[in-house]
C-alpha cells in the first residue's frame, strides 16, 4: 500500500524481510543501516529481547533518490523470525509493497525455510494478498557455510514456480541476475513463474543490496 | 498494482487537515497533532515541530495501534478506538481515523486529558470524512487517483536510480 504524498513529494513504500528464525533478516538491515549514507538514511529501531532475538520487528527507512520530482522512500521492515510469534509476525505485513524472504542456506534449516515459506503464504492470504503477483525475492543466506545446500535444491523446495495465468505475463522473461536462467518460461507447455532470487553473506553485506535494488525495483515498476 | 489499495491525497486535502488540526490544538492546548497511517507512514505534523525522529515515531505508533487492535480483539472488542499513553509530564492520546489513518495528539500539563478527549471527538469526526472523501475518490479519476501511472514510461529513470 504505497503512499503518495502530493504536498511533499514523496513515495513511501514498505518492503518486509521475512524468513525463519536466526536467518539474517536484521543483519540484512544492519548491514543497510551502516553502509548507507547517514542523510538518506533515518534511524534504525529494533525491538527486540535481551537476547537480541526479534520481538515485533527492526525498521529502517531509506531513501533511493528521486524520481519525476518524487523523493522515493522505502520503510524496511523485518518480522520477528521464530514460530511463536505469528500473531505480531502478521500485523507488520499489513500494507505491504514488497517482501524479501531471506533463506537460511544450512541443510539442517531447510524444514524451517518451508515452514516460513508457508506461513508467509497463509499469513498473506489472510489479508487477501497474492504472494505470486506482488514484488517478492528471495535471498538465499549464509552461503559461506560448510553446510549451505546446493541452490537448485533451495529453488525446488523454495521457489519451485507457480502457473501464470494472464497472457499479458505469458513470454519468456531472462532472469537478469542469472545468465540461462528465466523468471517465467515454458515448461511441459504451461507458462511458470519464479521469483528472483540472490545469493548471500549477509554479515558480509555479500549480496545484501543486490537483493534490496531487485525488490525495489520490481516495487516501482508497479507504479508505472 | 501496488497492494490492494494505494491512497493519495493532494494539497487540497492536506490544508483542510491542518486547518481542522489548528483549531483542535488551539481548543484542547495540546502541543503537536501527528497523522500516521496504519502502515506506519507520517501523514502530517500540525504544531510544535516534535524534537524526536517523527518517522520512527510513526512505525512504533502503527505497530503500537495494530498491537492493541490485536488484544482488543482477544477480549471480545472490535476495536480500541483511542488510546491514551500517559506520562508524568509528556501524555499521548491516539485515536483511530477512518480505520486507516491514527490521530496523534501529544500534551503536556497545560493541557487536560478530558479537554484533549472532549476535542478529539470532534476533530476525529471532522477528520473521518475528508479521509472517507478521499479513499473514494482513488480509482474514480479524480485528481486524487492520478497516482495511477505516476512513474509511466520512468523505467528509465528507476533503472538509472539502480545503476
Amino acid at each position: 500500500m504505497s503512499m503518495i504524498n502530493y504536498a511533499s513529494r514523496e513515495i513511501n513504500c514498505k518492503l518486509v524481510y521475512y524468513g525463519p528464525g536466526l536467518g539474517g533478516k536484521t543483519t540484512n538491515l544492519e548491514h543497510i543501516y551502516g553502509k548507507v549514507s547517514p542523510n538518506t538514511r533515518g534511524k534504525m529501531i529494533s525491538l527486540a529481547t535481551e537476547t537480541e532475538r526479534t520481538l515485533f520487528f527492526d525498521f529502517l527507512p531509506v531513501d533511493l533518490g528521486t524520481i519525476r520530482g518524487f523523493k522515493t522512500r522505502f520503510h524496511l521492515y523485518t518480522v520477528p523470525g521464530q514460530v511463536y510469534y505469528n500473531a505480531s509476525r502478521k500485523l507488520i505485513l499489513k500494507g505491504v509493497d514488497g517482501i524479501v524472504f531471506v533463506a537460511d542456506s544450512q541443510i539442517e534449516r531447510m524444514e524451517a525455510n518451508v515452514e516460513s515459506m508457508q506461513n508467509l503464504y497463509d499469513n498473506m492470504a489472510e489479508y487477501g494478498y497474492d504472494l505470486t503477483r506482488i514484488p517478492f525475492a528471495i535471498q538465499y543466506n549464509k552461503r559461506d557455510l560448510p553446510n549451505a545446500a546446493p541452490i537448485k535444491d533451495l529453488q525446488a523446495s523454495l521457489n519451485p514456480g507457480w502457473p501464470i495465468d494472464e497472457a499479458a505475463r505469458q513470454k519468456q522473461t531472462p532472469d537478469p541476475a542469472h545468465p540461462g536462467e528465466s523468471l517465467v518460461d515454458r515448461v511441459d507447455g504451461e507458462w511458470v513463474g519464479h521469483a528472483p532470487y540472490h545469493e548471500a553473506v549477509a554479515v558480509r553485506g555479500d549480496g545484501v543490496f543486490d537483493t534490496l535494488k531487485a525488490v525495489s525495483k520490481l516495487v516501482l515498476k508497479t507504479l508505472s | 498494482m501496488a497492494g490492494a489499495a494505494s491512497w493519495s491525497f493532494n494539497e487540497n486535502d492536506f490544508k483542510q487537515i491542518q486547518t481542522h488540526l489548528q483549531a483542535f490544538l488551539r481548543d484542547s492546548n495540546a502541543r503537536c497533532a501527528l497523522l500516521v497511517d496504519r502502515n506506519g507512514q507520517l501523514v502530517a505534523t500540525v504544531g510544535e515541530t516534535p524534537q524526536f525522529d517523527p518517522t520512527a515515531f510513526a512505525s512504533l505508533t502503527a505497530a503500537d495501534f495494530s498491537a492493541n487492535d490485536q488484544l482488543a480483539k482477544m477480549i471480545g472488542e472490535a476495536e480500541f478506538a483511542s488510546l491514551v499513553h500517559q506520562g508524568e509530564r509528556e501524555s499521548m492520546y491516539l485515536a483511530d481515523v477512518a480505520k486507516r489513518v491514527i490521530l496523534v495528539v501529544l500534551f503536556d500539563q497545560r493541557a487536560t486529558l478530558g479537554l484533549v478527549k472532549l476535542k478529539a471527538k470532534g476533530v476525529v469526526g471532522e477528520l473521518n470524512k475528508i479521509f472517507e472523501e478521499m479513499f473514494n475518490r482513488v480509482g474514480t479519476g479524480q485528481p486524487g487517483a492520478q497516482q495511477k501511472g505516476l512513474l509511466e514510461g520512468a523505467e528509465d529513470e528507476i533503472d538509472k536510480l539502480f545503476g
